[in-house]
């Protein structure tokens, strides 16, 4: 393992040391022979495909799993975790992709949650206090926290913020960030970034897990690339460069990420009017082509979701047409927007995509079956062979159609909700943040999916939070502020400090 | 342990009590009339159970299945000497049975209808139905159960020297896990269960689909409740009083799990016929019904808890 030397820290103490770490469940090899150091004050960036063992390394780290060989070393003593209580005592601290907080609490009981300050009387807890010490600790790390709001009631931002107050509550001086952004807005995450330099400074060691490795070059001072369960490469990110580090985590150059577009664009297929829905957005207007690619940007919060909503009949709407091919629909529930032709993945694959227990052949088909002559009577047989072809021309990765969706990675799950809605014939798409929480060569796999779709004269509008990815593979760019499309933009006409702008910045009448 | 294995576990238990029982009480329990005897009270029980499996797919619960069995049994009865007077007969026999299934049918649906519109829990909803079903069955004659000497075809009726009672749950069986295995209401209920808001986003009509469930297991307990009432040659506003706790304990030692999106009707029959010949065992073996209590308490337990730990290891190996 070779150890930088770029550094404006002090370096010498290294505050984690993680020596040959192996792992395996049943027959499968997860982690073999992992060394991974980061030092005190500094980010360590954590890179590598899904399955590659970046969790099993930082569950192990965390006293979730118990590794078959190798020691853990925290600050020059050597840790076993028989369980995670015992990983937070020694000042290890997790903050996971879905954030572990009491939605129902206040940011300050959150905070001290499991480790409330004693009230005067036996079985009391002291709120004052704990408020006055979450304000505190904020404060001493220059972070905007109201201590006594409700969880539930903050955006992801500041639930973030919570939890890492909440991790130096703990005295935490290892803190572990897995996919902190995936969830932000842009200028959430210019915030969170500020957020991570000021625990750098103050000394605490942050491991941080992305799938963006912009992010990654931006922030981190080193970088550890993890490829099938072993190190392949650990450098100071200086001298590292985005085509390198992708090299490193797939073996391979990625030479064009983004497939070129040279669909030829049909006749007007799908017609937005006017549209408002009681759930935050009012009068979207726009038009997509057969062919065509629409991406839409905006903050977290702006109603981009909320406009893939009104369409598919989740939220009411309050006026405004949708004409697919011409055609006026009248859409009040999803099963209306199916049988209309539309498809919508979700932005959260787990909560409102999958039946993750069940077989991916039964996930596939879902909405389908009644189109598939399987409305009376279903015929199994039938049904894998269906989803069996799906998965081949999707090059899907699974044990069968049999096997229950969550033994399938991330990656392979969203191209299982793709086959879902290639098989509902779907005329008009629409993606939420499709690539969330995926690695690398599945968002490859994605894009050039979407490139496919479009080309079969489908209408595509593509939501995204990531900039690089929306100007990487739409025609157009719609952008939304406050519920409203404030622009309707060529992508080749435009630049991403001009849609950053127009998205986040109010503008003068 | 694997997952066959694992499926196997409950049958294996089965096969176990009953081999212990033969050894113990070759005389008394490895006879036919014993065996009948089981049988009848497993169907009776295992009928419901099969409605009761697709309620705890969908990820809900319906407790009030016992008080509904008690009401339907006395509207049945209430029709039968409404129409037949005092013995009633033939015709009068016949709509009885036909207003007691009517009524379970009615009374599922209602559940259906509050869990969806409302937008209740169904622990909520059925635990007040539960209620609500025995009270009106207490009030209807004063807490007196109703007569119905001739009503006997239920019980002790065969068709080619088997009881009917055996071949209604027979059909019953086959019928459910048809619907469950090879329809679309079956495979909304997976789906339903394992995650409602998938279902839902993926054009699943939720609220359509769970009054479904709720009103084909309120016509099953009207089955039941009928099949009880012949048993006793009378509608009995007490019957079925903690019947939803076997039940429930029966679907759930079947493999089904309340978190929903898992259950079988086999695993549920197995279940069904795990408790009944336990029941039996104990009776035989002169342990009395308090004392079964205990047992069958722990017996529960125990198979939950059994089959979550190998439901855990067949997901971490």
């Amino acid at each position: 393992m070779s150890t930088s030397t770029k550094s404006n820290y002090d370096r010498s103490a290294a505050a984690l040391r993680m020596r040959r770490i192996s792992k395996s469940f049943g027959p499968v090899q997860a982690l073999s022979d992992v060394s991974f150091t980061v030092q005190a004050g500094t980010v360590h960036a954590l890179v590598g495909e899904n399955g590659a063992g970046k969790s099993t390394l930082v569950k192990i780290l965390a006293g979730v799993y118990k590794p078959d060989s190798g020691s853990i070393e925290i600050a020059g003593s050597v840790h076993t975790f028989d369980n995670p209580n015992q990983a937070l005592a020694a000042g290890v601290s997790m903050i996971y992709q879905d954030l572990d907080l009491a939605e129902h609490l206040t940011a300050a009981e959150n905070v001290f949650l499991g480790n409330e300050l004693p009230g005067k009387l036996p079985f009391t807890v002291d709120y004052k206090a704990m408020v006055q010490k979450t304000a505190e600790l904020a404060e001493s790390f220059n972070f905007k926290i109201a201590p006594t709001a409700v969880v539930a009631e903050l955006a992801t931002g500041d639930c973030q913020v919570v939890e890492i107050v909440k991790a130096l509550a703990r005295k935490a001086s290892i803190i572990v960030m897995d996919e902190p952004t995936s969830s932000l807005s842009e200028s959430e995450v210019d915030r969170l970034f500020e957020v991570v330099r000021n625990l750098r400074r103050k000394g605490i060691a942050v491991v941080y897990i992305s799938h963006r490795l912009e992010e990654i070059v931006d922030l981190a001072d080193d970088v550890t690339v993890l490829r099938d369960g072993r190190v392949v490469h650990c450098e100071s990110v200086t001298k590292l460069d985005i085509p390198h580090i992708v090299r490193y985590m797939v073996g391979r150059e990625l030479t064009e990420f983004f497939p070129s577009r040279s669909v030829k664009l049909g006749n007007v297929r799908v017609r937005v009017d006017n549209m408002s829905s009681a759930n935050r957005i009012s009068n979207i207007s726009f038009e997509i082509r057969a062919g065509e690619i629409v991406g839409v940007a905006g903050l977290v919060g702006a109603g981009r979701t909320e406009v893939a909503r009104a369409i598919f009949g989740i939220d009411k709407k309050t006026s405004g047409a949708i004409l697919l091919d011409n055609q006026e629909l009248s859409i009040d529930s999803p099963s209306d927007a199916i049988s209309c032709g539309i498809a919508l993945l979700t932005e959260d694959r787990k909560r409102t995509g999958l039946c993750l227990g069940l077989p991916c052949a039964w996930n596939v088909t879902l909405p389908s079956l009644e189109m598939l002559g399987m409305k009376r009577v279903i015929n199994p047989a039938r049904e894998n062979k269906i989803a069996d072809a799906l998965a081949r021309r999707l090059s899907i990765k699974w044990q069968g159609p049999q096997a229950p969706g969550d033994s399938l990675s991330g990656g392979n799950q969203q191209k299982l909700l793709v086959a879902r809605w290639l098989l509902a014939e779907a005329k008009f798409m629409i993606f939420d943040e499709p690539t969330r929480g995926i690695d690398v060569g599945a968002k490859k796999e994605v894009y050039l999916l979407l490139n496919n779709l479009a080309g079969q004269g489908k209408a595509i509008l593509f939501i995204s939070s990531e900039l690089p990815e929306l100007f990487g593979i739409t025609d157009r760019i719609l952008v939304m502020r406050r519920g409203r499309l404030v622009a309707n933009l060529k992508t080749t006409e435009t630049t991403q400090e001009e849609v950053m702008h127009l998205a986040a910045v109010e503008q003068n009448r | 342990m694997n997952k066959f294995l694992r499926q196997m576990l409950p049958f294996g238990s089965l096969v176990l009590i009953i081999c212990v029982l033969s050894a113990l009480r070759p005389d008394s329990f490895l006879t036919i009339d014993n065996f009948l005897n089981v049988f009848r009270r497993s169907s009776m029980y295992g009928i419901i159970a099969i409605g009761m499996t697709s309620v705890i797919i969908s990820a809900g619960i319906d407790l009030s299945v016992g008080s509904m069995m008690a009401l339907c049994g006395m509207l049945g009865a209430a029709v039968m000497v409404g129409v037949g007077g005092a013995d009633p007969h033939g015709m009068s026999l016949i709509a009885g049975t036909v207003a007691g299934v009517i009524a379970g049918t009615g009374c599922g649906f209602l559940n259906g209808l509050l869990i969806t519109k409302l937008r209740l829990q169904p622990f909520i909803v059925t635990l007040g139905t539960m209620s609500f079903f025995r009270g009106i069955a207490l009030v209807m004659k004063d807490g007196q159960p109703i007569n119905v000497p001739s009503y006997k075809y239920l019980s002790e009726g065969a068709l080619l020297h088997i009881p009917v009672s055996i071949i209604i749950f027979a059909v019953i069986i086959i019928a459910a896990g048809f619907i469950l295995k090879y329809t679309r209401l079956g495979r909304y209920t997976y789906a339903i269960g394992s995650n409602r808001e998938a279902a839902f986003h993926a054009g699943v009509n939720v609220d359509r689909n769970l009054v479904c469930i709720y009103t084909f297991t309120g016509f099953l307990v009207g089955i039941a409740a009928m099949i009880a009432t012949s048993r006793t040659i009378s509608a009995q506003p007490t019957a079925g009083l903690g019947a939803e706790l076997d039940i429930i304990a029966a679907v759930v030692i079947g493999g089904a799990s309340l978190a929903g999106g898992q259950g079988t009707v086999t695993g549920t029959i197995i279940g069904t016929f795990l408790i009944s010949f336990l029941r039996n065992g104990c009776t035989l073996l002169g342990i009395s019904t308090n004392a079964q209590l205990i047992v069958i308490g722990m017996i529960i337990v125990l198979a939950v808890a059994v089959d979550q730990l190998a439901r855990a290891k067949t997901r971490t190996s």
